[in-house]
């Protein structure tokens, strides 16, 4: 029963870095970067509703909506200001301006709310907490949201992705940019969609996140980002699916290597996974491989 | 009618002069054909056009509207369609899917039919409708490429290097359909290193060399040049 337990706070934390790794797949996939600043989207998420819920006294769905809409603008903003200008430039010029956001968005969440952590009320609380065949097994309401948002969002997305025109056109911008201009597609615009619904996601994760682990300072998106960030390689990067399974592989990992192997090196036993994956399987375990243009 | 007027385009990709100075006109109903070597300036002129690239200075005129600075997914809707060089497919979609990309600009009410049209035109893609498009054939992935054009409704269809890579009886298939589809109304801006078949079907011709026009004619007139013969017909 225990290992159960386990497995299921492990699907849970992973639920919560597949959401994150989303964002991160989606983005490089259209845009070809990567936007380490998206950890700190989620810190910021983090903060709109611990302000929502404890300043303005509004329910839980109005924190988790206001949330997600600031973190929307945000991200779309980011993409204009920040990586819009560099269009063309090297990749490398585009990822050193993503780290800048990323410590810009942490200084700022420190002039903001200051460096001492806040206690983040979970917004679950109230509801109950599950527990089966005789307490053995107890299952916290927190993890039962998280991996139901987790499978609503995977589910959305899917359909978005497959059946709507906007859906389509990520697609399409995704495989030859300016295949799909003669197309008649806006890339920027579509660009920018893709942020949106990164960025909104990101909102979520950090709500739900946050719930479970509920300390939130300005630094509290950046491991969780980097372990997303791993996620998405892990599982294929450009491929939703991919960003799924690495995600909850990557939290199951985790909370196995800290309940069986050692608290200390979980972190470690993470990363050494995903080094020996991508040594046998460089693309990631459902990533396509790259064809070079000769 | 003067549907297509370039005039005095200079072309640059970074310091390198592509296309200098390159004018010329295709008329409504015209097939009009731009021949010449490799890195003559023929794509570089199509992607201008199209809103691709962007010209330092010289006038792109569709339909009396100055094209200068519009971009390239509004330039589509204006009736004026590209199929890239080399196809450009998206090959991770299905054969419909592209389908559908392809009348992006128009409202979704039109696109079960204009699909069926394009069928009609090209039934191997029927067949493979639910396909990866990246799984067919060269002569079908042209197929695909010209039938997503199509799907715009273009006035103006232009086509970059149509017969690359294919079989001679894919080419001359590919040229059958170009000429029924001007017979049917489409103006049609043909780029082309095959400088026999591109000839044999063009109302109008144009030479194109390092970047600028070399000679012009109707195209009976160019295929009897002693120029053209040795240049580019083998003589």
């Amino acid at each position: 029963m225990t290992f159960l337990n386990h497995l299921i706070n492990g699907i849970s934390l992973g639920s919560v870095f597949a959401i994150i790794a989303l964002g991160y797949t989606m983005v490089y996939g259209i845009a070809k970067m990567l936007n380490f600043a998206h950890g700190d989207v989620i810190m910021i998420g983090a903060y709109v509703s611990f302000c929502v819920t404890s300043y303005l006294n509004l329910p839980v769905i109005a924190a988790v909506v206001i949330s997600m809409l600031v973190c929307t603008v945000l991200g779309i903003v980011i993409e204009r200001l920040a990586y819009k200008p560099l269009r063309d430039a090297s990749s490398l010029a585009v990822l050193i301006t993503a780290i800048g956001v990323s410590y810009f968005l942490q200084n700022a969440a420190l002039i903001l709310w200051g460096s001492n952590p806040k206690i983040f009320s979970s917004v679950v609380a109230g509801l109950p907490t599950l527990s089966l065949a005789d307490g053995r097994l107890v299952i916290s309401s927190e993890a039962i949201i998280t991996i139901l948002a987790c499978i609503i969002i995977m589910i959305a997305l899917s359909l978005f992705t497959a059946k709507t025109k906007a859906g389509k056109a990520m697609r399409a911008v995704s495989e030859d940019k300016g295949a799909a201009r003669l197309m008649g597609i806006n890339v920027n615009f579509t660009i920018s969609i893709t942020f949106a619904i990164g960025s909104a996601l990101a909102a979520v994760a950090g709500v739900l996140l946050c719930s479970a682990y509920p300390t939130l300072s300005p630094t509290t998106g950046a491991m969780p980002g980097i372990k997303a960030f791993t996620a998405a390689v892990f599982g294929g990067i450009g491929s939703i699916p991919g960003a799924m399974l690495g995600g909850i592989l990557i939290g199951i990992i985790e909370i196995f290597a800290k309940a069986y192997i050692s608290t200390k090196i979980s972190d470690a036993i993470v990363f050494a996974v995903l080094i020996i994956v991508l040594l046998v399987k460089p693309e990631g375990l459902l990533g396509r491989k790259v064809r070079e243009k000769v | 009618m003067s549907m297509l007027k370039v005039e005095d385009i200079n072309v640059y990709y970074g310091s390198i002069h592509a296309v200098r100075g390159v004018t010329f006109e295709v008329n409504e109903g015209e097939i009009v054909t731009l021949i010449g070597a490799n890195g003559a300036g023929k794509s570089t002129t199509l992607n201008t056009v199209s809103g691709l690239l962007q010209s330092k200075s010289g006038n792109i005129e569709f339909l009396g509207q100055n094209l200068h600075g519009i971009p390239a997914h509004k330039i589509v809707s204006l009736g004026l369609t590209q199929v890239p060089e080399g196809r450009r497919i998206f090959a991770e979609m299905t054969v419909e899917e592209n389908l559908t990309l392809g009348a992006y600009t128009r409202p979704s009410s039109e696109v079960a039919d204009s699909i069926e049209d394009v069928f009609e035109r090209f039934p191997r893609l029927k067949e493979r409708r639910r396909q990866l498009a990246g799984t067919l054939s060269g002569g079908e992935q042209q197929m695909l490429a010209m039938g997503r054009a199509l799907m715009s409704k273009p006035k103006l269809l232009m086509l970059d290097e149509p017969s690359m890579g294919l079989a001679p009886i894919l080419v001359s298939q590919i040229f059958d359909i170009i000429r029924e589809l001007n017979k049917a109304g489409t103006t049609i801006l043909l780029v082309e290193q095959n400088a026999r078949m591109a000839l044999s079907i063009a109302h109008r011709a144009y030479v194109l060399e390092t970047g600028s026009v070399a000679l012009s004619g109707t195209g009976a007139e160019l295929m009897a040049s002693d120029k053209v013969r040795e240049a580019y017909l083998g003589g």
